[in-house]
């Protein structure tokens, strides 16, 4: 059996932190330069402009991509033939607060959410999926909070089809309109339960941009891109960088989908060990 | 592309149209929701005049003059904002879009919203000289900071006579 300590656990964490705040993901920065290649409208290409250079100042500098250094969201993928030694859940929140702390963050968490009260660097939210062999993989994404109001959720009938599902989509990013960092990722969960359907419209922020998208995918951003809400929605021609979907089987009497909007500081890091 | 100076005056703000790129140099303040909450029940600095900047930095890293501080979506401020107006501020720098009560006290009071490259926080550092939180420091990233800032690139998003950039 392999064995992994929970201090191990921790370091990876904290790094992991550092790694997604400081460095925008390859996708992502791939995606804006060929946007910024591409965009006519002048206002845009000079807020696009502004995107990349601030990535590259952020990397260079170790400053964060932008303030809001988010909420973490931590995915763990734990192998069922691992025995951790110590306390896993501990070791990911001691790593998060090292990380946090380490790279001058922000303490964006408060510990009740009516009463709010002192904000600090201590919480996550974390979801654990137990798979077979003896691999362990942490992904931590750090979601900003101006993008993350702008989620929907929505129990649609069973009945609605596709043309539905599109339409709730798309309204659901001209809500955003030009308030939560555009140009966005959207991420989209269909199907499972109404928590579930929020769960896999995260996971699907963590999938490459670049990669072969569906039709569904395809066809939800070029309707987006029509809204022209555009980079810091000044207009233009990039409204959305991609659309990314993740779907699972559901009941009968019901369609759950839920977007989960992210800006283009779209921020991951992933390790294995 | 104009150049402006704190404290704005009116004949500045006035010449200022939607869609308008500028730089602003001078003092401004930062404030954002718990801030805003108590500001309109005892204001820790002068406000006429004054230019808010919706902002909770990061901490400031070593020998850096201010961390990470892009603006925050400014919407949330739309239910304390007339008020602060009333009073003499005369601007504000965020993200996003506002409510017509604040596009019509905009213009009641001639002030003027500006937008700031949003997501951009790193970025946005260097145009910082000078950061002092001055008000609320149990607030932590929320506190009140007097930031100078030199040549800060913003874009009109409404002015003083009501127009949007978003229309």
């Amino acid at each position: 059996m392999k064995i992994i300590k929970a201090e191990k656990i921790t370091k990876v964490v904290a790094d992991l932190c550092l790694k997604a705040n400081y460095v925008l993901r390859r996708d992502i920065l791939h995606k804006l330069k060929l946007a910024y290649s591409q965009e006519k409208n002048s206002r845009a290409k000079k807020a696009l402009g502004a995107i990349i250079e601030n990535a590259r100042i952020a990397a260079k500098e170790k400053l964060a991509i932008c303030q809001d250094t988010g909420l973490p969201i931590v995915f763990i993928e734990l192998g069922q033939d691992i025995r951790i030694r110590g306390d896993l859940k501990q070791a990911v929140l001691k790593g998060i607060a090292q990380g946090y702390k380490k790279g001058n963050f922000r303490e964006s968490i408060i510990h009740d959410p009516i009463a709010r009260g002192k904000s600090g660097y201590r919480g996550a939210v974390i979801h654990t999926d137990i798979i077979k062999g003896d691999k362990l993989k942490i992904t931590v994404l750090p979601k900003g909070f101006g993008c993350e109001n702008k989620s929907q959720f929505k129990m649609l009938n069973p009945t609605a089809g596709e043309d539905q599902v599109k339409k709730f989509i798309v309204q659901a990013v001209k809500t955003a309109g030009p308030d939560a960092c555009p140009p966005y990722v959207v991420g989209v969960g269909i199907g499972g339960s109404s928590d579930y359907a929020g769960f896999l419209a995260k996971v699907a922020l963590l999938k490459d941009i670049n990669a072969k998208r569906s039709k569904l995918e395809q066809d939800l951003e070029k309707e987006i891109g029509k809204s022209g809400i555009g980079p810091m929605g000044l207009g233009g021609k990039v409204t959305c960088l991609a659309v990314r979907i993740e779907s699972f089987p559901t009941h009968i009497a019901g369609l759950p989908v839920a977007v989960n909007i992210s800006c283009h500081a779209l921020r991951s890091a992933s390790a294995r060990l | 592309m104009k150049r402006i100076n704190t404290p704005l005056t009116e004949k500045d703000i006035l010449r200022l149209k939607a869609g308008d790129e500028v730089l602003l140099s001078g003092d401004i303040y930062t404030s954002r929701d718990q801030a805003h909450k108590r500001l309109i029940k005892k204001l820790p600095f002068k406000i006429k005049s004054a230019v808010i900047y919706y902002c909770g930095p990061t901490q400031t890293p070593p020998r850096k003059i201010i961390g990470s501080c892009g603006p925050t979506t400014s919407s949330r401020m739309d239910a304390f904002t007339p008020l602060l107006l009333k009073r003499g501020l005369k601007a504000m720098i965020g993200k996003g879009r506002r409510s017509e009560e604040v596009r019509r006290a905009i213009k009641k009071y001639r002030a003027v919203y500006f937008l700031a490259y949003a997501g951009c926080g790193a970025l946005i550092s260097k145009y910082v000289k000078k950061a002092k939180p001055v008000a609320y420091r149990d607030l932590g990233p929320e506190a009140v900071y007097k930031l100078t800032v030199r040549d800060f690139p913003l874009i009109v998003g409404i002015d003083a006579k009501g127009r949007s950039i978003y229309g």
